[in-house]
């Protein structure tokens, strides 16, 4: 059961000589194979929330734990898709996909075959003798995405991995990630701030407050996109016009405007 | 530079002016009578002698033998010094520990001029080649390790993090992120190294018996000839240029395949 499980989690950070508090109280479960999206303002904890489960953080209280394991460290089960990439600039993108592999001992005919795969379904054929640098912004994170895939991770974890690409790329990138999403589903944790990308992608949103950050609510959205049929809807400008998703995105857009209570809705 | 770079133009007649100024002075001092002819030769005085050198041997060989053999001095120490520099540059900026071992002796050790191990070296080594390669490995060695170190710690946090979800082990992170990271640097450490390295090479050459461009000054020196003096000045200068020279080049293509 790949799911993630954050159990009474706490982090508070001292600096100078002074603590506060980033993240207070935090239950959240991620069930396998879902997609949840963590939505907040700047500085709320969310990114801290995927990096404790990367195990490249620890949690100050309480734990995290992914498939029944305390997270401690960051490894490959657990792959991430950074919002810059971070790319080996040194490696061409096919040595880059392949980075992971190696260390997951995985024999070289079955390497070929999975880097092969990827790079078809991320649309970089051609590229594979590329360099980073080479690469647009939204190649370049195709290319990360596809290094994180080609693991076969227990959970995917992905750091507002748009938030670096122009508004039109991003578009393009969701779109594409939500048909991998859809074919290939995974135990997948999403952190965003933008909240049209999160009602779009997500079957769950967790909204955040602000610093010290907890959770305000849950909302569930694969229900209402399944009993409305978004799928069937291949553009993501015709989701966006539904009314159902109008009225989600506008539920949220409050809950992360009002900063103090709860809305009665 | 402040102000925009110079055309081609006036680039080489600016420093064909400055070099006509050097030797016009330094002429003029020759044949000014101040000083007699063998101790102030005039620059002509200096490239016949060294034409002279390149074919008639002097203190048992001709120049570009003696070049050969200073050469390979260099090379080994200089080798010597990258083979053992960058490994353990990467090592220190990877494991702490060995930072905090190395660091210390380093530090104190690295102040010490290369010249001043030359006692040292004739004591361990005698006339064999051990003495040089130790002088020049004692110019070579502190840049390529300080810039390694520090080319490999400020590799940014991202890539470390990015191998370390990806799975990779110490070796690897070492190999495959720290060292390519670290490249750029490393480069220019070597571009440092070689120019100490080459430069170390007169003082190496004080306890070598038979042959090099710095044991050819040192004869020259005993045969009151500073023209021959001046020749081998002249053949350091040149070599450490065009070594310099391949070094930057080689950065120069480094750079552009990284797309920095």
């Amino acid at each position: 059961m790949a799911n993630i499980v954050f159990q009474n989690v706490q982090r508070v950070f001292t600096q100078n000589g002074q603590s506060f508090v980033a993240l207070k109280d935090i239950h959240l479960e991620v069930n396998d194979r879902e997609f949840v999206a963590i939505v907040g303002p700047s500085g709320c904890g969310k990114t801290t929330c995927m990096r404790m489960a990367a195990g490249l953080e620890h949690p100050t209280g309480g734990q995290v734990s992914v498939d029944g394991e305390v997270v401690t460290q960051p490894g490959p089960d657990r792959a991430v898709v950074f919002q810059a990439f971070a790319l080996f600039p040194w490696k061409s993108v096919w040595d880059n996909i392949e980075f992971g592999l190696h260390s997951l001992g995985v024999a070289a005919g079955e390497r070929k075959r999975r880097i092969e795969h990827y790079i078809a379904l991320m649309g970089l054929g051609g590229y594979e003798r590329a360099f980073p640098h080479q690469l647009s912004g939204g190649m370049q994170q195709r290319v990360a995405i596809a290094r994180a895939y080609v693991l076969d991770p227990k959970v995917l974890l992905m750091d507002e991995p748009f938030g670096a690409l122009d508004a039109q790329t991003r578009v393009v990138m969701q779109e594409e990630l939500v048909r991998l999403a859809r074919q290939h589903p995974r135990t997948v944790l999403f952190i965003t701030h933008a909240v049209e990308e999160a009602v779009y992608l997500a079957d769950r949103i967790v909204v955040m407050s602000a610093r010290p950050g907890t959770v305000r609510e849950i909302i569930d959205v694969k229900s209402i996109r399944e009993s409305e049929d978004w799928d069937q809807h291949k553009r993501i400008e015709d989701v966006m016009d539904l009314p159902s998703f109008v009225h989600l995105r506008t539920h949220v857009w409050k809950l992360l405007r009002d900063q103090q209570g709860s809305l009665a809705h | 530079m402040l102000q925009p770079p110079l055309d081609a133009a006036r680039f080489w007649r600016l420093s064909l002016a400055g070099a006509a100024s050097f030797l016009g002075v330094w002429t003029l001092a020759a044949m000014s009578g101040i000083t007699s002819r063998d101790f102030l030769p005039a620059p002509w005085d200096v490239v016949a002698r060294f034409g002279q050198l390149m074919v008639e041997p002097f203190a048992g060989y001709v120049l570009h033998q003696h070049l050969a053999s200073s050469l390979q001095r260099f090379a080994m120490g200089f080798v010597l010094a990258v083979c053992v520099g960058i490994p353990l540059g990467l090592l220190m900026a990877w494991f702490g520990w060995v930072d905090r071992l190395v660091s210390p002796l380093f530090e104190t050790v690295r102040f010490i001029a290369p010249i001043a191990w030359v006692p040292f070296a004739a004591l361990w080594f005698g006339i064999g080649i051990g003495g040089p390669v130790l002088i020049i490995f004692m110019g070579a060695f502190p840049p390529v390790l300080i810039n390694t170190y520090r080319g490999a710690k400020q590799v940014d946090r991202k890539y470390i993090e990015a191998s370390q979800m990806l799975g990779a082990s110490s070796w690897r992170a070492m190999t495959e992120v720290l060292l390519p990271a670290a490249v750029p640097s490393i480069v220019a450490g070597l571009r440092i190294s070689a120019g100490l390295g080459w430069q170390s090479l007169v003082g190496a050459e004080l306890i070598v018996a038979s042959s090099g461009v710095g044991y050819l000054m040192v004869k020259g020196q005993a045969a009151v000839s500073t023209a021959t003096v001046m020749s081998g000045m002249v053949a350091i200068g040149v070599v450490g240029l065009l070594i310099d020279i391949a070094l930057r080049r080689a950065q120069f293509a480094i750079e552009r395949r990284r797309g920095l």
